[in-house]
């Protein structure tokens, strides 16, 4: 499962147009600076394919390792 | 996939790019390249003028600023005397393809060994939007109200077209960076550039297409769509010179 760091986000939207499970939508609390971040409405679905992650200009996103690898 | 980190070569703190900005892109790429190839320690980043120098604050690695389109000449000086360090120039367009063009015409064809990233935006982002050598016919400007016309002001150059010509350089490839195909094809060109250039094979140059969501006026995901539709049918993505390619 991914990690949004919110203090980055500037929120473009790229990640959330990108994810092929459509698992990302903007979400309704501001960062800091005041942008709109991403949330993930359905962590099951998510296949930590990184798209989200590399797409992203801001360097927000990171894919932790997986458990036991 | 392995896991995915924020790279240690990018502040702890936002960059001071717009939303949106593919500078942000093309930064983490190479910071994430520069990780790869274990070089993070060894790297050095010669920042032009435009937006671009925004990574004075945000690039964690060592650099240097530069005069307006005088980075492949400050390249050339750090290289030749520091032969071992990864060195490369991160320009814009009209850092590069304007005020800067001899520059990088002289650097491409004295095959220097070190490697140029260009970010093409098609516009002169930092100073507000005007025209820029790269700017599409058509494409308004704040100096080209009605668009661009080629009677008066020519047609956007092609820098990659141009470089592949010469003989020296030995690595030449253009690459969008507007879907997670052509982000993916660019780690892997930047990768086997800095690779090239590590090996002491010659000049190497990767032109990346980029955006300027503000002064196009444009929302971020808007401008990925004007590319696909204006941007990459004109500036076409593809290895220009690979002399490493045999079969
Ligand atoms: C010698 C000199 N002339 C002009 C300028 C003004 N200037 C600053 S940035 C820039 C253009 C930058 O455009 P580009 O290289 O495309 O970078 P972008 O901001 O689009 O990434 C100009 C003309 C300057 N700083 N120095
Ligand atoms: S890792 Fe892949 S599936 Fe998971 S949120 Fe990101 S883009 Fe979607
Ligand atoms: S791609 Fe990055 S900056 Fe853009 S909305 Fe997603 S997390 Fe935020
Ligand atoms: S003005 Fe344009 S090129 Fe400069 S940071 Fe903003 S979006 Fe990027
Ligand atoms: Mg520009």
């Amino acid at each position: 499962m991914i990690k949004i760091n919110a203090k980055y986000c500037k929120s473009c939207g790229y990640c959330i147009r990108f994810c092929p499970k459509k698992i990302l939508e903007m979400g309704t609390e501001r960062n800091r600076r005041g942008h709109f971040y991403p949330v993930v409405t359905d962590p099951d679905k998510c296949i930590s394919c990184g798209i989200c992650a590399s797409m992203c200009p801001d360097a927000a996103i990171e894919l932790p390792a997986k458990e036991g690898a | 996939m392995a896991e995915y980190k924020r790279s240690q070569l990018l502040a702890d703190s936002p960059s001071g790019y717009c939303p949106g900005c593919l500078h942000g892109l093309a930064t983490k790429l190479i910071a994430e390249v520069i990780d790869e190839l274990g070089q993070a320690d060894n790297s050095l980043n010669v920042i032009s003028v435009g937006c671009s120098a925004l990574n004075i604050l945000y690039w964690g690695g060592d650099f240097l600023s530069v005069a307006h389109g005088r980075a492949p000449a400050a390249a050339t000086g750090i290289k030749r005397v520091n032969p071992e360090r990864l060195v490369f120039a991160y320009q814009g367009d009209g850092d590069l393809a304007a005020i800067g063009l001899a520059e990088i015409m002289s650097a491409a064809n004295r095959g220097e060994n070190f490697t140029v990233i260009f970010a093409n935006n098609q516009t002169y982002g930092m100073t507000g939007g005007q025209m820029a050598p790269t700017t599409l016919i058509g494409q308004k400007t704040t100096t080209t109200v009605y668009g661009r016309d080629p009677a008066t002001t020519g047609y956007p150059l092609k820098m990659c077209e141009l470089i592949s010509t010469l003989e020296a350089p030995r690595f030449v490839a253009r690459y969008a960076l507007n879907s997670p195909k052509g982000v993916s094809d660019a780690r892997k060109g930047i990768k086997k550039a800095f690779q090239m250039q590590l090996d002491g094979k010659g000049f190497t140059f990767i032109e990346l297409l980029t955006n300027c969501p503000t002064n196009w006026k444009m929302t971020p995901l808007q401008t990925f769509d004007y590319m696909n539709s204006n941007t990459i049918p004109y500036f076409k993505p593809g290895v220009y010179k690979d002399t490493e390619a045999n079969g």
